[in-house]
């Protein structure tokens, strides 16, 4: 019995050693073979349309194993279902740390998750990388110096628009659709901000809110009409986002209408809305629309049409997610490659804040990541673009929110 | 004036959707006694299946009836296999297997067909109609004409057929139905088997509007809940009428009562809930529920 306790003991001993390597670098879920990276998404529940991200980011990364993996590792992926509820979300970070032991975290899924997440995953010192969200609070590195967001801000799109708006419109009536949430709210903001509090006072003529339980939002288009607004700045998901343009169309309301990036899919919003409706809405992009023609040819685009039909087969190529999941495992991988043999956590969080002009193949040409130890916002940059009846055609110059 | 006529059109044509899920509502309760949870859901299964038919290139109407016949049979089929198990079993337990059948079907359909969304043809002609400065779609027009169409149906069939009476019979009295030589457990899988046909109705007249997903009855159902109560759950007219109220209350609190907006509008609903269920548990043309006992 003795005998065993000590054994016990020095085993521990032993591992204790193992953990904590000279100086004060801490490698947890790294061997010789392999790497851990844990992630959270909505397999289930009211969100489920993302979950999609999840599995293309593990399909991508079964792609860069078979190549090789990164500097002779293996990418172990560790994807668990948190259903967008931020209790559930917090039970399976904490069962990554502590349990599996990742090395770090990656893509964890929306706003609400990733705040309930947040404070823990600094306090552990774990990297939490390109979370999956567009709320502004991820990129406070003072902080929360372990957590690092990915795609640009909603706040800084809206302030992209309010540029654009008076430039252009100078005496423009503006009335906004927003959803009554974060989402919303972060994108009401940037308008607002952008305008400054003179002209918004000046030029807002009405707000309007949905809640994602009704079922239409006729009425509030009625009402916006109504406003006399010549500007229409449609802060909508999908589903609603195709309602507004068909209403205002059917109403005929002729607004100039800026139509936030969220819902910038051709196949899912702009046809279904019909092209007459649509022609004339100005959004800001800053990846590449699948299902827009203009990038049939482009290499970006073919590459990742053979990697859905070789490793993700049941994904849909319509969908801008799998997109978006496959650039931005392009990134991770990159930050491991940049690590080297040095994979303590310490050194991947510096690594992910050292990104220097990388693109990726799915962002649009001229769109570069940078980061620094005091920028944790991987992508400031996007292009206004017109859909003229066929394509969303950029015009103007790359806006960059981090030279504002 | 206009912006009061243009709200009231749009709550009509907002309200005949939440009229038309309210019918299949009232139809399962009128012939088996039971409130089906699952109602929106088994309409979303039934609008897939009319997607998936059109894109295999049916013509509309083709498309439209063999969706309905699809359903039927496929209402049939889940109150054979499902629900038969628990009839007569406390409401509760019959409440929980409805429920569980909604979240089986919506992970099947998303598993299927995926959550994108999925654009839903309208078999009426895409132009508004323009009567002075107020616009109605034409699609809301015909679909709140099919949705009367159905309801003048349903009240014909359960007026006037025998089997219609016997379906009645069925679910008021079930003992003394099968005494008077009733199949009373067929009757209630026709029962099924119609609110499925109604709802396949509904979804393919609602999925034109808000676009087709697995999620697309969820915030709609609530809303036909709310119709079917103030109407009265034994009333299918009574359910159509009452969502045209819902849906044109709705619109006037959310533009005209400030402190409501467009922010508390679901709390309208739920509010009208509510209130019937204090002031006139029956809703407005319902019977009220009498039991001997």
């Amino acid at each position: 019995m003795l005998k065993k306790v000590l054994l016990l003991m020095l085993m521990t001993a032993f591992g204790l050693g193992m953990l904590a390597p000279a100086g004060a670098q801490t490698v947890v879920g790294v061997t010789a073979t392999e790497i851990k990276i844990g992630n959270t998404n909505p397999y289930s529940g009211p969100a489920s349309a993302y979950g999609t991200i999840g599995k293309v980011i593990g399909a991508y990364f079964k792609k860069v194993n078979e190549e090789g993996g990164v500097n002779g590792r293996k990418i172990n992926y560790i994807t668990y279902d948190d259903a967008y509820s931020p209790p559930k979300a917090v039970e399976m970070v904490r069962k990554l740390v502590e349990q599996d032991q990742v090395a770090a975290l990656f893509q964890t899924l929306g706003t609400p998750t990733n705040s309930a997440i947040h404070k823990y995953v600094n306090q552990q010192k774990v990297p939490h990388l390109f979370v999956a969200t567009g709320a502004t609070k991820w990129n406070d590195p003072q902080h929360f110096p372990w957590t690092m967001g990915w795609q640009p801000n909603y706040q800084t799109e809206g302030k992209i628009y309010a540029q654009y708006i008076m430039k252009n419109f100078p005496d423009a009536k503006i009335g906004i659709l927003y959803q009554n949430d974060d989402y919303g709210k972060d994108y009401r903001k940037g308008l607002h901000d952008g305008l400054g509090e003179a002209n918004a006072k000046k030029m807002i003529v009405m707000e309007q809110t949905y809640e994602v339980t009704d079922p239409t939002i006729d009425s509030q288009i009625v009402n916006l009409k109504n406003s006399g607004a010549n500007v229409f700045f449609n802060v909508t998901i999908p589903k609603f986002a195709v309602q507004a343009i068909k209403k205002a169309h059917d109403l005929g309301w002729k607004p100039a209408h800026f139509l936030n990036n969220v819902s910038s899919s051709l196949a899912t919003v702009l046809k279904p809305a019909g092209v007459e409706a649509s022609r004339g809405l100005i959004t800001a992009l800053y990846m590449k629309e699948i299902t827009d023609p203009q990038w049939k040819s482009d290499k970006g685009y073919q590459d990742w049409v053979a990697f859905m039909k070789k490793y993700y087969p049941e994904g849909a190529l319509d969908d801008q997610s799998n997109a978006f999941g496959y650039t931005v495992a392009h990134a991770m991988t990159q930050v491991l490659k940049q690590c080297g043999n040095d994979l303590s956590r310490e050194n991947i969080m510096k690594q992910a804040a050292s990104l220097k002009n990388v693109e990726f193949p799915l962002l649009l040409p001229g769109i570069k990541v940078n980061t620094s130890p005091t920028d944790h916002a991987p992508i400031e940059q996007e292009q206004l673009a017109k859909f003229d009846g066929e394509r969303w055609a950029t015009f103007g110059e790359l806006y960059d929110a981090s030279k504002k | 004036m206009d912006i009061l006529i243009q709200q009231v059109v749009s709550g009509l044509a907002t309200g005949g959707i939440y009229g038309s899920v309210a019918l299949a509502l009232v139809m399962i309760y009128e012939a088996t006694d039971i409130v089906n949870f699952a109602q929106g859901q088994m309409a979303v299964v039934s609008t897939y299946i009319a997607w998936s038919l059109l894109n295999a290139g049916a013509p509309y109407w083709a498309a439209f009836l063999a969706t309905l016949a699809i359903s039927f049979v496929g209402g049939l089929l889940l109150e054979r296999i499902v629900i038969r198990p628990v009839e007569g079993a406390p409401v509760l337990t019959v409440v929980i297997v409805c429920i569980g059948l909604l979240v089986i079907l919506n992970s099947v359909l998303g598993w299927i067909y995926s959550y994108i969304q999925k654009p839903f043809p309208s078999p009426f002609p895409d132009r508004p109609i323009r009567i002075g400065n107020v616009y109605f779609g034409a699609h809301d027009v015909g679909a709140l004409a099919i949705t009367v169409l159905v309801l003048v149906a349903l009240y014909a069939f359960f007026r006037f057929t025998t089997l219609g009476l016997a379906m009645r019979a069925a679910a008021q009295n079930p003992a003394s139905s099968r005494l008077c030589g009733i199949r009373v457990g067929w009757m209630l899988a026709i029962g099924w088997g119609l609110a499925s046909l109604i709802g396949a109705v509904a979804g393919m007249m609602v999925a034109p509007i808000v676009t087709l997903d697995p999620n697309m009855m969820a915030g709609i159902l609530i809303y036909a809940f709310a119709s079917a109560t103030l109407g009265g759950f034994t009333s299918p007219g009574g359910a159509v009428l009452g969502g045209l109220i819902v849906g044109v209350i709705e619109n006037l609190v959310g533009t005209y009562v400030h402190f409501i907006g467009t922010e508390l509008k679901l709390t309208v609903a739920l509010a009208v809930i509510l209130i019937v269920l204090l002031v006139r548990p029956s809703g407005l043309f319902g019977r009220a529920a009498v039991h001997r006992v």
